[in-house]
């Protein structure tokens, strides 16, 4: 039996708490505190503690380094490609600007342009985000082996 | 003014408590305790700027500061030593030399600074204002940071995103991706 039984129950009641307090940061973050940047942390939070307590083998299993790399660069290419999509969406007959939510919809009066694009890039930091701080995580952690059972 | 008057103490509370940590972070030598009370620190920050009324800025500090930092510097921790070496006395009065003339310069300046929530004072009074007035016109959503991270200085958060994503590729290409079995295995050096 692991000798970090307690510890093992509790994060697994944490740990999808954890993600899902991310995600409401993540879409709440028009109305509330938060955004992007904060909500793509505390999800590699969540990783991270998995991590910790399970292991590091365990948490590369779960989210492997691969997807971790190929996340940081798409989350970049998420925000750069609204940009882009704005320069050819040009509903409203406007000049064409690079990151100009309004032409993402016809419906100026409500602004629904602008709150897709406000979601789209925020989809965007967060996957850049998360897969950044679990990168930078794991390039640590696999130069470590796993901490020994007298460091607890 | 009650109102005011009562966070103003918890404002002194928590700025004492900071300095004790400072401190604490100062005289100890043992780098995991060291560790553990940065992010004590980061999480006084926040609670402060809460008390500030900013609270997306306390957010990211208790995210980053006191959660992602704490776990990079213990795992910065474990490559090296658990001790840290005591500095010459020669440092410490060249250090104190430094932070006397910072603060000395810090409280010549107090007098220039604004009160404290004025709305004319120059961080509210132009750009500030002008941003508060116009989002229920431009993007009609309630919170103006979000508002003004994401639409109208959308150009400077892909920055932003960019800065994250080359700092990943920067520990990558230094450190390695973290995938094969580096480790070492062989002692502690």
């Amino acid at each position: 039996m692991s000798p970090h039984l307690i510890l093992q129950v509790v994060a697994k009641l944490l740990i999808p708490l954890i993600v899902i307090f991310g995600f409401y940061v993540q879409f709440h973050g028009e109305y509330g505190p938060g955004g992007g940047f904060q909500a793509g942390v505390i999800i590699a939070v969540a990783v991270i503690l998995y991590a910790l307590i399970f292991g590091i083998e365990a948490a590369r299993r779960t989210v492997p380094p691969v997807v971790v790399r190929f996340g940081a660069a798409l989350g970049v290419l998420i925000f750069a490609g609204v940009g882009v999509a704005t320069l050819f969406m040009n509903g409203a007959g406007e000049p064409l600007n690079y990151l100009d939510y309004d032409a993402l919809h016809p419906d100026q009066g409500h602004h629904t342009g602008q709150h897709y694009g406000i979601i789209l890039i925020e989809i965007g930091v967060l996957t850049t985000v998360s897969s950044v701080m679990l990168a930078i995580f794991y390039a640590f952690a696999g130069r470590v082996p796993d901490i020994p059972d007298e460091e607890w | 003014m009650n109102h005011a008057d009562l966070t103003q103490y918890l404002d002194y509370l928590l700025i004492a408590m900071l300095l004790a940590v400072g401190f604490a972070i100062v005289r100890l030598r043992n780098l995991f305790a060291v560790v553990m009370l940065t992010g004590v620190y980061s999480l006084l920050c926040a609670a402060w700027f809460v008390s500030l009324d900013a609270v997306d800025v306390a957010f990211t500090e208790a995210a980053v500061g006191a959660g992602i930092s704490t776990v990079l510097m213990l795992g910065a921790m474990l490559l090296t030593a658990r001790e840290s070496e005591p500095a010459g006395a020669g440092r410490h009065w060249a250090a104190f030399g430094v932070v006397a003339a910072a603060g000395a310069a810090l409280f010549f300046a107090i007098p220039d600074m604004p009160v404290y929530g004025d709305p004319e004072s120059p961080a509210n009074a132009y750009v500030g204002r002008d941003y508060l007035e116009q989002v229920p016109h431009d993007i009609s959503i309630p919170n103006v940071v979000t508002a003004v991270l994401s639409s109208y200085r959308g150009f400077d958060t892909l920055g932003e995103v960019v800065v994250v994503f080359s700092a990943a590729l920067g520990v990558m290409l230094l450190l390695g991706f973290g995938t094969g079995a580096r480790r070492r295995e062989e002692g502690e050096d």
